[in-house]
């Protein structure tokens, strides 16, 4: 039984050392060359004296990112990557729940690095990956690892304004990869296009099945996800055969109608996730790729990327939604109502999850934790943990699992998952806002700010920038005499939602 | 021209689209507002803008995207 992801590297790199396990449009690193400098820096940074400690890892989207992330498992240490173009408010907010004592860095950020409110050392990867590789050393880190030890923590958008890291170990990796790779049947032939950034779990559906099955991971440059024909034509240069995309991916090379002047030839499976795929695009998908798999796939971070899984089997109409479907082999979900007991057949409930897959938890946050880790209110008799995910969901007729929507103020934009409370936090610090309050505009997939106070628009965009990562920048935001209040005094979200339809 | 520059404006209120001339190079803008700005220059100036032309060099500047705009007015 496998018990640490390495194992995945250490099975591949002797049998195909010269293939390409990770490249961009330049260049690509080979299973030994991953081996070798992913042991280099493992061995490295076990000489700098860490061990089981975060290791912030702040480099572009490079192959080298991931193999910074194989070494840090190496050294027993646990990866943490961070957006490169994160404002520094925000990388600094993260740090306060880290407090990190390493970070690695490519000569494109560690000037960047130099400037943060970090009381750690910085490393160059081009000098840690030369380091003379301590095998005795590993060997020693190797056989005191267990498969419950962690290897990353992401951190996501939290409503009280202040980012949640949460925290995976090998066990819940592997699970969701074993199974993830059984439902999307990868080989050794796979060659993943990647589009996800690297700074969250979504990633981990290239990195670890390259790494078990020897495939190659093509990581797509970000500009060409503005420019659908460009885009197609990499897919098509790099003979890309599988992609695991946000829908909004997917549905900006459809939409453009671009299947009329290029076909992504190669594509045989396309795994989607993160939004639900508008059924007007998945027609297009499907008219030009009609071999090709199709599968839609669900998870939240804290249940190790993807818990449920529906490969499209039938025709859909427009006004229906593609299902969630089942869980994978060793999840379980379960639907719980406000009384915390199963709804009748058909009813809604919160898709909860049971299973290996369930990460660790929110990083020196046990209050956090707490909440949303809890024990299944269905067993009294014994400790078991369930994930709350917060998303309401209900079977079809089909027996298939349906989302429905949310319980809070969490929602999806352009495949990212962000809390609107996050926003309004940063808005209401500006010392010229009074109130501030964000909607979601379902049918434009846009974030509508308002806010009362004595700032144009144009200076809280500015203050925003500087505060948040780019995509939670709200894409209208409108300055208001007053908020309109219900008899309760809370902010009448349901009025703005009104004023704001009417005055798109 | 003062119809794209509204339309500009509400997406970034705080850039000057009358002198960025670097929109896509300098990252001001993403995809999100690439898909956005093409529903709107269709329902404003209906104007479809086709696969083809979305290439950086249109969309580096308002002048460069009001360009495009009268380029396929005209067609």
């Amino acid at each position: 039984m496998l018990t640490n992801v390495l194992e995945y590297l250490e099975q591949t790199a002797p049998r195909l050392p010269d293939k390409i396990a990770f490249a961009n449009e330049e260049m690509g690193l080979s299973f030994q060359e991953v081996s070798q400098q992913a042991r280099a820096i493992g061995s490295f940074l076990h000489g700098q004296g860490l061990y089981k400690k975060p290791v912030v890892v702040f480099m572009k989207k490079h192959p080298k990112t991931i193999v910074a992330f194989l070494g840090t498992i190496y050294s027993g240490c646990y990866y943490v990557p961070l957006d490169e173009e994160m404002p520094r408010h925000r990388i600094e907010l993260i740090f306060q729940t880290l407090q990190p004592e390493a970070m690695i860095c490519d000569d494109t950020t560690a000037a960047l690095a130099q400037e943060f409110d970090f009381g750690g050392k910085v490393y160059l990867y081009d000098a840690i990956c030369q380091t003379p590789v301590d095998d005795q050393a590993l060997a020693m880190i190797r056989s005191k690892q267990i498969d419950t030890d962690p290897i990353y923590i992401v951190f996501t958008s939290g409503s009280t304004g202040i980012p949640k890291g949460v925290m995976a170990c090998h066990r819940s990796v592997l699970d969701y990869i074993e199974h993830l790779s059984e439902v999307l049947r990868f080989d050794e032939d796979t060659v993943f296009g990647n589009q996800t950034p690297l700074y969250f779990d979504a990633c981990l559906k290239e990195i670890y099945p390259t790494l078990k099955f020897g495939a190659t991971t093509y990581i797509v440059p970000k500009q060409l996800f503005m420019f659908p024909i460009k885009l197609v034509e990499f897919l098509n240069q790099f003979k890309i055969n599988t992609v695991c995309w946000v829908v909004s991916a997917l549905t900006m090379i459809s939409s453009f109608r671009t299947f009329e002047k290029v076909i992504p030839e190669h594509l045989r499976t396309i795994a989607f996730a993160s939004e639900v795929f508008p059924i007007k695009q998945f027609h297009l998908w499907k008219a030009a790729l009609p071999n090709a798999r199709f599968i839609n796939l669900y998870g939240p971070t804290e249940v190790t990327g993807i818990c449920c899984y529906y490969e499209v089997d039938r025709e859909f109409s427009l006004e229906e939604s593609l299902p969630i479907g089942r869980p994978f082999k060793n999840t379980d979900i379960i639907l719980l109502d406000e009384n915390d007991k199963e709804p009748a057949p058909g009813e809604q409930g919160e898709i909860c999850v049971r299973g290996t897959s369930l990460t660790l938890g929110y990083y020196r946050n046990p209050e956090k934790t707490n909440e949303a880790f809890v024990q299944n209110p269905l067993n009294d008799m014994y400790p078991e943990l369930i994930y709350r995910t917060g998303d309401l969901g209900k079977y079809n007729e089909r027996g298939e699992l349906v989302f429905l929507s949310r319980k809070d103020f969490q929602i999806k934009h352009m495949g990212h998952r962000i809390e609107l409370g996050e926003i309004e936090v940063i808005v209401n610090m500006h010392p010229d806002v009074s109130t501030a309050c964000c909607l979601f505009d379902n049918e434009k997939k846009k974030i509508v700010l308002y806010y009362v106070g004595q700032v144009d628009s144009k200076d809280v965009a500015t203050y925003i920038k500087e505060k948040l990562p780019r995509y939670m920048v709200p894409n209208v935001i409108r300055q208001l005499e007053q908020m309109p209040l219900t008899p309760n005094g809370k902010i009448n979200r349901n009025l703005l939602k009104e004023q704001y339809a009417q005055n798109k | 021209m003062e119809q794209l520059l509204n339309i500009l404006a509400e997406l970034h209120p705080d850039v000057d689209f009358k002198t960025e001339e670097q929109l896509i190079d300098n990252k001001i803008l993403d995809s999100f507002d690439i898909v956005t700005l093409v529903a709107e220059i269709d329902a404003e100036f209906d104007v479809a803008i086709p696969a083809e032309e979305l290439v950086p060099e249109n969309f580096n500047s308002a002048k460069a995207l009001y360009a495009l705009i009268e380029r396929l007015m005209e067609e």
